[in-house]
């Protein structure tokens, strides 16, 4: 085995806190190395060292025996080192080969000589099996298109050493399990990579070995096969974290009731026929592959799109104007798909985003003006209670992770009481610690006695959080079964539209029920 | 109806439109530059008076009017580092930034020309540029006089467009131009420094600023005053944004603007009984239409008026 690249004793200090602290890696050429934390670990810290984007305070990194000149990507990129970035570098009004062309000849240069570098594009795309149009224009290209670009575009670099910074961090199931097909045939052909990830399952499926670091050091080295799931989660979090038991639950009265919904236009992929009943005291988990109209769905049900067809019936009423003021006062709570767009105003302060989406509500309006202390008063309460760590009540909301985040929307909605709570993809992106906190308040939810719909493309999360269990496929929904008789097998079924097993079960569900 | 026909069909109207059409051309290629790059450059009215204020001055103190043109260049360029240091490394708004240098540059201007000329009433004049006709090509019936018996900076200002166009679209200089504008995180990734070239590319447009108010003392006129360019600055940013941000179709704005403006001009006298502040308008207002069916098909660069930050999203 050679050794392609080495970090030695890399530390690194932003004011008070120790980002790395002595930290050593290696890796051989050929490997797929996992770099394992929670958010906040140091893994992107030390990463963007390698790159030359932050200059270390000690330690040095060497590359096939070449130590690097701190803080110069030029020269990490010209000793081969590729990076992909977790938000993607690229411009979305240029065409893939300019995207990948830029920075990759002398700048003077009279003339650019395309033909030789889309030329030298489509071997890359060929051998590598990542196939791309390089006249497209990035913005027309779905998300695992542009992470294909990428990729391509530190391989146009000649890169040898390829960083990936939670690459599957905005692609779907499929889309990160073909990726990783396409990195280990990569590594198969002599290139060696390091993925960071916080995703126990990926970490499993497609690393060599996994690198595991907490608070800014390395804690463990394992070769995957010699290690589990559990052994990584307790050491990434440094304690036992298990997710929470779901008690049996206690279903009431019917709360939400959908009628043969059809939707298309609006909110992504259509709807073609959806009907459900959501009882009071249960969850009823929806999966399924993103872009099969789960998004709609969601949008749908929190008044943000009326149906073109079909009712949806609250409590047995339909809204008055199905509009998201009148689905918020009918008792539905959400929690978006993505919080960054439709969950928080990053650039505003933690209160006003508390009291958003109850403006109206007497409790912080009074003749039309906000009562900023009762706002605060609640929000530090809020804080407190959901812990809601790195917030203060005026600081400003983008600063904080995605998993505190998550915490003040949950704080948000579950403060206001729902009887029906929407929570779309809940835990999409958070780490170990951060998902067992959302699902313990979702279950706190349901026993209280809110009818939660819970749509998610996360089979763990579904299982184990979820009463009754349908897929969406198509834009339409599957039967139910009840999450007791779930596995892996039978939801990959449904999710791909093959329903007679589902069908058969939820008879034999209902034939029990009745007796 | 036989006015309109006469004024279309007079050579005057045509060749009129190429001189007015020059330091709209300029400056729409000094605000493209910047913009493409990323930073809005309202500077630009108050870059184009020093232009025209030190362009004239240099050519009255003894200058070539070649050095005049040169010393239009350089202060514009000054002026349009001191944008960029102010909107780049240190990522001011861009908009208090740029008016703040156009009521400076403005001031300045009348200043130094004070200071320079203490006393006069009428404005002391200087030997302007002349029309070179082409040999030739000047020749040919109508479009020779109009095309070809122009002055230097004119023919200089048509060279620039393809020049920026080739730079642009043809080099990886121009590419790495265009991706600054779009994602400097992405040209940052690729090790080019996105701050570097924000304040060249920023520089190099305000250049071009100068140039077009240059034109205005050293060829359009032959004298200095202070309100002498009147809002051209502002009419450039605008046609920007009718031309979506392309050398080619900032040329084609800055010829439909002056055509409008040159045909006004002669509507004034050739038409009675109409104010003439009507006719005035009529390029305003015509230029505001074209916007405003352009617009819609803008494809404004993404990361305009964002200030970069390494490591900051």
């Amino acid at each position: 085995m050679t050794r392609v690249l080495e970090l030695d004793g890399i530390t690194k200090r932003f004011g008070a806190t120790l980002a790395n602290d002595d930290i050593s890696l290696h890796l051989e050429r050929g490997e797929i190395v996992a770099l394992l934390g929670e958010n906040g670990a140091g893994k992107t810290t030390l990463m963007s060292i390698l790159f030359g984007h932050y200059t270390a305070d000690a330690g040095t990194v060497r590359v096939h025996g070449q130590t690097l000149p701190p803080g110069k990507s030029r020269a990490a990129i010209k000793a081969g080192v590729g990076m992909v970035h977790q938000h993607f570098a690229l411009a979305g009004n240029l065409t893939v080969l300019e995207n990948v062309m830029t920075g990759t000849e002398p700048l003077w240069r009279l003339r650019s000589d395309r033909a030789a570098a889309r030329d030298r594009l489509a071997k890359l795309a060929d051998r590598f099996g990542l196939p791309v149009d390089p006249d497209a224009r990035i913005a027309d290209l779905s998300v695992g298109e542009c992470q294909r670009v990428e990729i391509l575009k530190a391989l146009y670099n000649e890169a040898s050493v390829l960083i990936l910074d939670e690459p599957t961090a905005v692609l779907t199931t499929q889309q990160a399990e073909q990726l990783f097909a396409t990195l280990r045939d990569m590594a198969a052909k002599g290139l060696s990579i390091i993925f960071i990830s916080h995703k126990l399952n990926e970490v499993m499926a497609a690393s060599d070995r996994v690198v595991v670091l907490r608070g800014g050091r390395i804690v463990a080295e394992r070769a995957t096969r010699d290690t589990s799931k559990e052994e990584l989660a307790e050491l990434m979090v440094g304690h036992k974290v298990e997710r929470p038991k779901r008690p049996p639950a206690r279903p009431g009265a019917v709360l939400l009731e959908a009628d043969d919904l059809h939707l298309s236009g609006r909110g992504g992929a259509p709807l073609n026929g959806v009907s459900f009943r959501l009882r009071a005291g249960e969850t009823l988990g929806i999966i399924g592959v993103s872009g099969n109209g789960q998004t709609t769905l969601a949008g749908l049900v929190s008044g943000l799109y009326p149906p073109d067809q079909g009712a949806l019936r609250i409590k047995g009423a339909s809204l008055p104007r199905h509009d998201v003021p009148h689905a918020i006062a009918a008792g539905i709570g959400r929690i978006p798909e993505d919080r960054h767009a439709e969950g928080v105003l990053g650039d505003m302060e933690t209160w006003e985003n508390v009291i958003l989406e109850r403006l109206w509500s007497p409790d912080y309006a009074r003749h039309g003006i906000i009562r900023r202390g009762a706002a605060r008063a609640a929000t530090e309460r809020l804080l407190k209670d959901y812990d809601v760590r790195g917030a203060r009540v005026n600081s400003r909301v983008r600063l904080l992770s995605g998993g505190n985040m998550q915490k003040l929307i949950l704080g948000r909605v579950l403060e206001a009481g729902p009887s029906i709570l929407i929570a779309a993809q809940p835990s999409r992106g958070l780490d170990e610690g951060a998902i067992a906190g959302v699902h313990r308040r979702l279950i706190e939810a349901r026993d209280r006695g809110a009818g939660v719909l819970l749509i998610s493309e996360d089979l763990d999360e579904v299982i184990a959080l979820s009463d009754r269990i349908r897929a969406i496929a198509g834009g339409r929904l599957s039967p139910a079964i009840p999450a007791a008789r779930a596995n892996a097998q039978l939801l990959g079924l449904m999710m791909a539209g093959d329903w007679d097993a589902a069908r058969k079960i939820e008879q034999e569900a209902e034939a029990a029920d009745a007796l | 109806m036989n006015v309109i026909v006469d004024i279309l069909a007079s050579v005057g109207m045509w060749e009129a439109m190429f001189r007015i059409a020059t330091p709209f051309i300029l400056g729409t290629l000094g605000v493209l530059l910047c913009e493409r790059v990323g930073v809005l450059n309202l500077g630009i009215e108050g870059i184009m008076t020093f232009g025209a204020m030190i362009g004239w001055l240099t050519v009255y103190s003894g200058g070539d009017l070649w050095a005049g043109l040169a010393a239009a260049a350089v202060f514009g360029a000054m002026f349009g580092l001191l944008h960029a240091l102010m909107t780049v490394p240190l990522g001011l708004s861009q908009h208090v930034t740029g008016l703040g240098i156009t009521l400076f540059a403005s001031s300045f201007s009348y200043y130094v020309f004070r200071l320079a000329i203490p006393t006069s009433t009428s404005p002391p004049t200087i030997e302007p540029f002349r029309p070179v006709a082409i040999p030739g090509l000047s020749e040919i019936p109508f479009l020779g006089p109009v095309l070809f018996n122009q002055t230097a900076p004119t023919y200089l200002a048509i060279l620039l467009v393809a020049l920026i166009a080739w730079v642009l679209y043809r080099t990886p200089l121009g590419l790495a131009i265009r991706m600054t504008g779009e994602n400097p995180h992405a040209v940052d990734a690729q090790g080019i420094d996105p701050i570097l070239l924000r304040i060249g590319t920023i520089m190099a447009g305000s250049a071009l600023m100068g140039l077009g108010g240059a034109f205005l003392t050293l060829a359009a006129f032959n004298s200095f005053f202070p309100t002498m360019v009147q809002g051209r600055g502002w009419i450039c940013i605008a046609l920007v944004v009718f031309a979506l941000w392309r050398p080619g179709r900032a040329l084609l704005g800055a010829l439909l603007f002056a055509f409008f403006d040159a045909f006004q001009l002669r509507l004034q006298t050739a038409v009675d009984g109409v104010p003439y502040q009507i006719f005035l308008m009529l390029p305003y207002i015509l230029s505001i239409l074209a916007l405003v069916l352009m617009a819609r098909k803008a494809r404004v660069p993404q990361a305009l008026m964002q200030p970069y930050r390494r490591g900051e999203r």
